[in-house]
């Protein structure tokens, strides 16, 4: 099992005035990169931080919809971006949290009508103001993925065990500038597959990309049920999955905790059980 | 119970599957991503092959195929003329490098790291052990530097075939070529930190 890394790479600004903006990118649609943005979003407010969510995935606005906010959203990123709107005004506070806010995307528009130098100014001008920036990045590797990550300094890079997700993962990491090394969140293992060895394990995964590993979520009904609701998992005191993310966030501020013991990889009352019932 | 007879009967796990697909996946992505790489294999092999015959340097096209469980690279190197000797001789050379797809990683990194390194066969590079060493010494330092001289050139097995379909014979020589350049390898992914 390979170690959790304690804390992003890359260094968080010199500066302590600014706050941290993290890409949150997958290079693959529907691995979760907007319920990952969401709960890291609500895990970190929820620990006192100031965060701001931006979403960047322009024309498939969801990240509102998983924070269930969707109805107090005004104006939008690129209301903003072309000035039609302050930033004061497009910031939606989140029901639950005084601490988190977010930026939703424009409904309307294409991914291409984003100004890239406006959009890291942007960033910029929301980390004088927040501790985290979280961005959510649009699948895929054009415009859209490279503008969500322009004023990014830190990376996190959702996949999930499977072929196709890691090989886009693997093709993201290799297009973020290099002096972003990217951390990795395994998405919704199921560790019984993994178990029969028809899943990719954590280690596979990583075996190959070999990030720093924020943390694994396993697939678990209670994200979906959340989903469902609008209430991000990681402000679920009883689910595991919002314990997991919870983690995640304390990793990401830079506290030091041990891995658990790898989902799917069998403790030891498993593996003393299969030694009783024989081996299949 | 029934997981027994499926494993019986369909062989390995998917699981172990998808990895080996998406090893080799990942493999030709990353061969496509490193142009550079490509280019110096291509002048490397054309300075080989210059030896022989005059190639036209200018159609010269390397490419890289995925085939059902390995990665093959597929030089065209049209030839202009033979040299000294003027025996006729088909037009177009076809040179097919099948390497089991380990060898062709290994091959990518020897060249990135050593710029120009010569993927011509000699291993009369390889140093003598020095006449102090007994027997049993020597032996084992003149293996172990040709092992290294293989691992970095990662001996791609280079046959030069006429366009016209080739007798069943040849077929089985390079199969038997090819174990053997996969087994002087070892796989690129399989090294990683497992700690």
């Amino acid at each position: 099992m390979q170690e959790f890394a304690s804390e992003l790479t890359s260094a968080p600004p010199a500066e302590q005035t600014l706050g941290r903006a993290i890409v949150i990118t997958s290079g693959k649609g529907g691995v979760g990169k907007t319920t990952t943005a969401a709960n890291l979003g609500a895990a970190l407010a929820a620990r006192g931080a100031r965060v701001a969510l931006v979403d960047a995935d322009i024309g498939l606005r969801n990240l509102d919809i998983v924070l269930g906010l969707e109805s107090r959203v005004r104006y939008h990123l690129l209301d903003v971006l072309e000035e039609r709107a302050l930033l004061d005004d497009a910031l939606v506070r989140d029901k639950r949290s005084e601490n988190l806010f977010l930026l939703a995307a424009a409904q309307a528009r294409e991914k291409e009508d984003v100004d890239t130098e406006r959009m890291v100014a942007l960033v910029e001008s929301l980390r004088e103001r927040f501790e985290y920036v979280l961005i959510d990045s649009p699948a895929g590797i054009e415009l859209g993925f490279r503008n969500a990550a322009a004023g990014a300094q830190e990376a996190i890079i959702v996949c999930m065990p499977e072929v196709s997700s890691v090989r886009d993962a693997d093709r993201v990491v290799g297009l973020l500038p290099s002096s972003m090394r990217p951390a990795l969140i395994v998405n919704r293992l199921r560790p019984a597959l993994v178990r029969k060895g028809k899943m990719l394990s954590v280690d596979d995964v990583n075996g190959i990309l070999r990030l720093p590993l924020l943390g694994v979520i396993v697939d678990e009904p209670a994200v979906i049920v959340a989903a469902n609701r609008g209430e991000p998992v990681a402000l679920d005191a009883t689910s595991q999955t919002g314990a997991a993310y919870r983690e995640i966030a304390a990793r990401i501020a830079g506290e030091q905790i041990p891995a658990p013991a790898a989902p799917g990889e069998a403790g030891l009352f498993a593996k003393l059980g299969a030694l009783f019932r024989g081996r299949r | 119970m029934f997981e027994f007879f499926t494993r019986l009967f369909r062989g390995e796990p998917s699981g172990q599957t998808a990895k080996e697909r998406l090893r080799l996946v990942l493999l030709s992505d990353h061969l496509a991503l490193a142009p550079d790489v490509v280019d110096a294999m291509k002048t490397d092999l054309l300075a080989v092959i210059s030896r022989y015959v005059e190639v036209d340097e200018a159609n010269v096209d390397v490419t890289f195929e995925q085939r059902d469980h390995e990665v093959a690279m597929l030089a065209n190197i049209p030839i202009r003329s033979m040299k000294e000797r003027e025996r006729p001789r088909p037009k177009v050379a076809s040179i097919v490098v099948f390497p089991k797809a380990e060898t062709i990683a290994t091959v990518g990194v020897a060249v990135e790291l050593e710029g120009s390194a010569p993927i011509a066969p000699p291993p009369d590079g390889v140093q003598a052990p020095a006449a102090s060493l007994t027997a049993d010494e020597s032996e084992k330092a003149q293996t172990a530097a040709a092992g290294d001289v293989a691992l970095a050139l990662g001996e791609p097995i280079v046959e030069v075939k006429s366009p016209a379909p080739k007798p069943r014979r040849r077929r089985r020589r390079k199969s038997a070529a090819r174990i053997a350049a996969q087994q002087a390898t070892r796989p690129p992914y399989e090294t990683s930190a497992q700690a």
